[in-house]
């Protein structure tokens, strides 16, 4: 069965799991979700507004929005990417062709959630992937190219990371942009690791990459460096004899939106 | 009420930096004591046995969540531990660094979660490798796919359960790492495929990782189940979805 939106996706959840809602489970209560929901009349999933319903429906459609701005950019690069000949090498056309695909599905899926919610889903910009000049040769050179992937994977991982506690509201939307995160999380690690990096954010350096990318974001104490390794008030580097940037490693740091935009932006004509 | 003292410490930490000089000094005494009693201690502790039946569970709420994930950063702690006493024959220079980074990683992880919980901490888990054959390559990065695979898709899949923004976030620092690991053993063995993101782990229509509640057994055995074939002293979640 195929999930086109998250309408769909939350269907196939309700049919496959046993689950528990949220407030059934701070209650204590055990009873399954597909008793709870199979009450729920099916033309109600056509009423997203009242499945949905959730504490700030603006707040969550204006992150699907700026999620969906991330993904228009990612889906496009690679697209370009792969239609420009002679750039990307054979040996790694597989790995490219993977993370295109999941670019392309995260936009559609995010079009159609949005589109669900009774929100209207933002046009795709016009994109510079040569942002003004600064990487003129993006599609010729396998190397900019990579390295410009590295960027907005590493970037995409911290907005969606950004944005997580502002989904709260609404736990299905939430669940997607979690299962989005740590797919960004699985394409930076190979990008990374075919520039001959680590799969891992190491300080807040790695070579070519922006230093906005790894740097902090606004509020700093909510948003800091990915050198960051104080972790729910704990100095995680006082908890092994490891050395500081495994505990740097460990950690991955959210961003704010307006720094991601502000990533972003040069990249948007 | 234990988790309500749990969540007052970590708020205070989390929200009033002139007192976490004093959370720090509490946290590095009792990181250094875990990692002690760790080190020098493979048996039995807390009154469980190898033959006591009573599994631990790990409570209800956010308490109950963040033990769960310290439970399971435990297993991977321990199980990158055994990988890195002893390489499996013919390791190469680039997948030793690899594990040795990831060892860490779960050792942090796993000391994070138990200075944060603190005396809401389950107990330190013993562990059953038997079935794990550490002079095989494909034993030893087949389980590091499933353990970290299983971790993204627990944590994925409790985001929704948390209350705490705070924990969510922490959360979410923590599952984008085990993403990463993933991404790289699954391309140790599989090198320059689409394995790194394979189609048997993210959706290929909807682009989405895979996200399970505790319990759940869509598409197998639960991860309690998964993690209890490993687990001499078994572990429940039976207050969590």
């Amino acid at each position: 069965m195929q999930a086109n939106n998250l309408i769909e996706v939350f269907d196939k959840e309700i049919s496959q799991s046993s689950v528990s809602r949220r407030d059934a489970l701070t209650k204590g209560l055990n009873f399954g979700i597909k008793s709870a929901l199979t009450a729920i009349p099916f033309a109600l999933l056509f009423k997203p507004n009242k499945v949905f319903a959730g504490g700030n429906p603006t707040l969550v459609l204006q992150v699907l929005n700026f999620a969906l701005t991330l993904e228009y950019l990612e889906s496009e690069f690679y697209t370009m990417g792969l239609n420009s000949a002679g750039l990307i090498p054979s040996s790694d056309v597989a790995v490219i062709s993977q993370i295109s695909k999941h670019e392309s599905s995260h936009v559609g899926l995010l079009k159609s959630t949005i589109t669900a919610l009774m929100g209207t889903p933002v046009s795709k910009p016009n994109f510079d992937f040569t942002a003004g000049g600064m990487f003129p040769t993006v599609f010729s050179d396998y190397q900019t190219f990579l390295t410009l992937a590295n960027a907005f994977e590493d970037t995409g991982v911290r907005a969606y990371k950004g944005q997580a506690s502002n989904l709260q509201s609404n736990p299905t939307v939430l669940t997607a942009a979690l299962d989005i995160h740590s797919v960004e999380a699985r394409h930076a690690s190979i990008i990374r690791r075919i520039r001959g990096n680590k799969g891992w954010i190491t300080g807040n350096s790695t070579p070519g990459v922006p230093g906005a990318v790894y740097g902090p974001g606004s509020p700093v104490a909510s948003f800091p460096g990915e050198d960051n390794t104080v972790q729910g008030g704990v100095d995680v580097t006082t908890l092994s004899t490891y050395p500081v940037s495994a505990a740097s490693e460990a950690f991955d740091e959210p961003l704010d939106m307006n720094t991601v935009l502000s990533i972003a932006k040069p990249f948007i004509k | 009420m234990k988790e309500q003292k749990l969540n007052n410490q970590l708020q205070d930490a989390l929200r009033a930096p002139l007192k976490r000089k004093s959370f720090l000094k509490y946290t590095a005494i009792s990181g250094a004591a875990m990692i002690i009693g760790l080190d020098s201690c493979t048996k039995s502790n807390n009154g469980y046995s190898s033959s006591n039946t009573t599994p631990i569970d790990v409570g209800a709420g956010d308490t109950g969540i963040l033990n769960f994930a310290y439970a399971l950063e435990q297993l991977e702690a321990a199980f990158y531990t055994k990988v890195n006493a002893s390489f499996y024959a013919g390791i190469t220079p680039a997948e030793q660094s690899i594990l040795t980074d990831i060892w860490y990683h779960e050792i942090i992880h796993r000391n994070f979660f138990k200075a944060a919980l603190g005396t809401s901490a389950i107990a330190t888990l013993e562990f059953d490798f038997s079935k794990i054959d550490f002079t095989s390559r494909a034993s030893v990065l087949g389980t590091a796919k499933a353990l970290e695979d299983t971790g993204v898709s627990a944590y994925n899949g409790a985001g929704a359960y948390i209350t705490s923004s705070d924990y969510l976030t922490l959360a979410g620092k923590i599952v984008s790492v085990e993403a990463r690991h993933a991404s790289a053993i699954r391309d140790l063995l599989s090198p320059k495929t689409a394995s790194f993101a394979g189609d048997d782990v993210v959706d290929p229509v909807s682009g989405l990782d895979f996200s399970r509640t505790p319990n759940s057994t869509t598409g197998g055995p639960s991860i309690v189940a998964t993690a209890n074939t490993f687990l001499k002293t078994k572990i429940s979640a039976t207050k969590l979805p």
